[in-house]
């Protein structure tokens, strides 16, 4: 089973143009910040949406194709949505909810309550079928749309921002058990969120979003390995440059460059981690190396880490030890040098 | 802080101009006093006779019978007309719209003289209806409900489309990615979502109907048992029957403050 999409799709103003493709033997993670476009493209998967160009196609059947006039309508098509807000119907009880979908499918509503309740039961929630949505807590909801979703037997499953809505406590359980289900779903998984720890700890493989397209895609190892945006690298929380590389000078904006190791050619990626970048309050001696000056713009702790970021010709992120904030007196304004290794900068094309 | 924001909210009460008090109590009173008079002046000894007069139990029955048909028909087509102005996107909808809530500011005389002329036996759809199906419109019970259900149905369309409007349609997204076809979203997810709504819009436009008289008496005629409801009935009285007016006034009344109750949670905020 498989889900191929290349498609633009418009909603408003905004253009999303996405393409990729996913298997049943991965979770996907669809990462990105607020107005990627990651709700436009499950609405478009779902058929809530009508492409513009392109196609969306489920196993091999296309759902959505302008070009040969071809439009699966959303109740004809084998995807389960897990809204954002769960969207459970107010009036109906959790037992009729997950029942809807079956009922709408023809079942006789003594049948379709009988299958609805195995679910419940699958879900943890067999005491709480007579509930109305408004006295499920926000994770019992969540289970129930869940269930509701996955009781339609779909061979895709949509979940849009599955824990946003949970506060904090029962985020950690509900995630659990999110992630058992996912696992155990046969069929292609496809879960939006903003939220970097929900995508490491629900999903396989990573599509990240931005601006209404995919700005990287691959297993979470390869995606913070080698982050190819502002937005991926201050997730994974490293120094990225865009720049371009002849022999072992990279040329990065603002008429900067680095020096590195590896030797290159043409437009790459620099990646230099924050705890390879060294602080000094006077000008570092010694072997030629990449050595930049500029005041200090914020400190933050982390841990027992902290990071200090640092203006200047090239913004910096480094990450020292307390004990070094009080040896060299750092502080807001304080003009500080930060020097990199050669061997230590990341490079890798764009 | 507690007590210090509770010491600020009586001094503000306290301070609540005269010039604002005077006239809300003199608007209150404008108010109650006819409905004070309505109820000092009753004879209550012989009101069950008053209203078992053949002209007023005629009155109150067709009342009855034909609000309730009014009723039903603002249900019956007003449910679709407000889902198409709450939902369809159509060139002239404002227009459309305006046009059915007309005879919510028209006079219901001038509604009445409009649908004379529109259905009367020497109009044009009158006098096909007459000599094609041998219906006549004019001073029968038919028409009587035709004129409430004019004055009515804006009623009940305002407040559904409103509702319509206000519903969150991701519910009817989601119960289209659960197999939901069109009819099915609107029987099972749109429907019992503004069903509150169609219950307040059906008690407004039956109690509408219910008091109609401008256009039902212009139209319909003022036949006893006919097209004679209460408000016209009452009317009537008035000239020959004081208690028996009185008596009618005291059930309509009543039959105000029953669905004045029924509508409490929108208007009375729920007390």
């Amino acid at each position: 089973m498989s889900l191929e999409v290349a498609f633009t799709a418009r909603a408003g103003r905004f253009e999303l143009d996405c393409t990729f493709s996913a298997g049943d033997d991965e979770i996907v993670a669809v990462l990105g910040p607020n107005g990627a476009g990651k709700t436009t493209l499950l609405r478009a998967v779902a058929g809530l949406v009508p492409v513009e160009s392109g196609t969306i196609a489920l196993d091999g059947v296309v759902l959505d194709e302008p070009a040969t006039g071809t439009f699966v309508v959303p109740e004809a098509r084998p995807v389960g949505y897990v809204f954002q807000e769960y969207l459970l119907f107010p009036h109906l009880n959790a037992r009729e909810n997950v029942a809807f979908g079956l009922r709408s499918r023809g079942m006789r509503a003594h049948d379709a309550r009988a299958v609805a309740d195995t679910w419940l039961q699958r879900v943890g929630l067999a005491d709480r079928a007579k509930a109305k949505p408004r006295e499920l807590s926000g994770g019992q909801a969540q289970r129930v749309a869940l269930a509701r979703a996955l009781a339609m037997d779909p061979r895709l499953l949509l979940l849009d921002e599955p824990l946003a809505a949970l506060d904090a406590g029962a985020r950690a359980e509900v995630r659990r058990e999110l992630r058992r289900h996912l696992t155990s779903f046969d069929g292609v998984r496809l879960v939006v969120t903003h939220d970097p720890l929900d995508a490491l700890a629900l999903a396989t493989r990573l599509i990240v979003l931005e601006d209404g397209h995919v700005a990287q895609d691959g297993s979470i190892d390869e995606v913070t390995a080698r982050p190819r945006s502002r937005y991926v690298a201050d997730l994974v929380g490293v120094n990225l440059f865009r720049g371009v590389a002849s022999g072992t000078r990279v040329d990065v904006a603002g008429g900067e460059h680095l020096v590195v190791a590896d030797p290159g050619q043409g437009a790459v990626f620099a990646m230099v981690h924050p705890n390879a970048v060294a602080l000094y309050r006077r000008a570092p001696e010694g072997s030629p190396r990449n050595v930049w000056h500029g005041p200090v713009q914020g400190i933050d702790l982390l841990g027992d880490r902290v990071r200090v970021r640092i203006g200047g010709r090239l913004p910096l992120v480094a990450e020292v030890t307390p004990g070094a904030v009080r040896d060299l007196e750092l502080d807001e304004g304080v003009e500080v040098w930060a020097s990199v290794k050669a061997t230590e900068v990341v490079v890798y094309a764009a | 802080m507690i007590g210090t924001a509770a010491g600020r909210a009586r001094r503000t009460r306290g301070r609540v101009p005269v010039a604002a008090i005077v006239p809300a109590i003199v608007a209150v009173g404008f108010f109650a006093v006819p409905l004070v008079g309505l109820l000092q002046r009753a004879a209550w000894s012989h009101l069950w006779d008053d209203l078992s007069s053949p002209a007023a139990g005629d009155a109150l029955r067709l009342s009855l019978e034909c609000s309730l048909w009014a009723t039903a028909l603002s249900i019956g087509f007003g449910v679709p007309l407000a889902w198409v102005l709450a939902r369809l996107e159509f060139p002239g909808r404002p227009f459309v719209r305006a046009l059915t809530l007309l005879p919510l500011v028209l006079p219901p005389v001038v509604g009445g003289v409009a649908l004379l002329l529109a259905f009367s036996r020497d109009s044009l759809i009158g006098g096909w209806l007459h000599d094609w199906f041998g219906v006549q419109l004019t001073f029968s019970k038919a028409g009587t409900v035709l004129a409430e259900t004019f004055v009515a149905m804006p009623f009940f369309v305002i407040t559904v489309e409103a509702a319509l409007r206000s519903t969150d349609r991701r519910y009817e997204e989601a119960a289209a990615t659960l197999g939901a076809n069109r009819w099915t979203v609107f029987r099972r997810v749109t429907l019992p979502m503004v069903l509150p709504s169609i219950a307040a819009g059906a008690a407004l436009s039956w109690a509408r109907a219910l008091g109609e008289f401008g256009a039902t008496i212009t139209f319909a005629g003022n036949i006893q048992g006919r097209t004679q409801t209460t408000p016209l009935a009452v009317y009537v009285l008035l000239q020959s029957n004081l208690d028996g007016a009185i008596a009618l006034s005291l059930v309509m009344l009543a039959v105000s403050l029953v669905v004045l109750t029924l509508l409490r949670d929108r208007w009375l905020g729920n007390v």
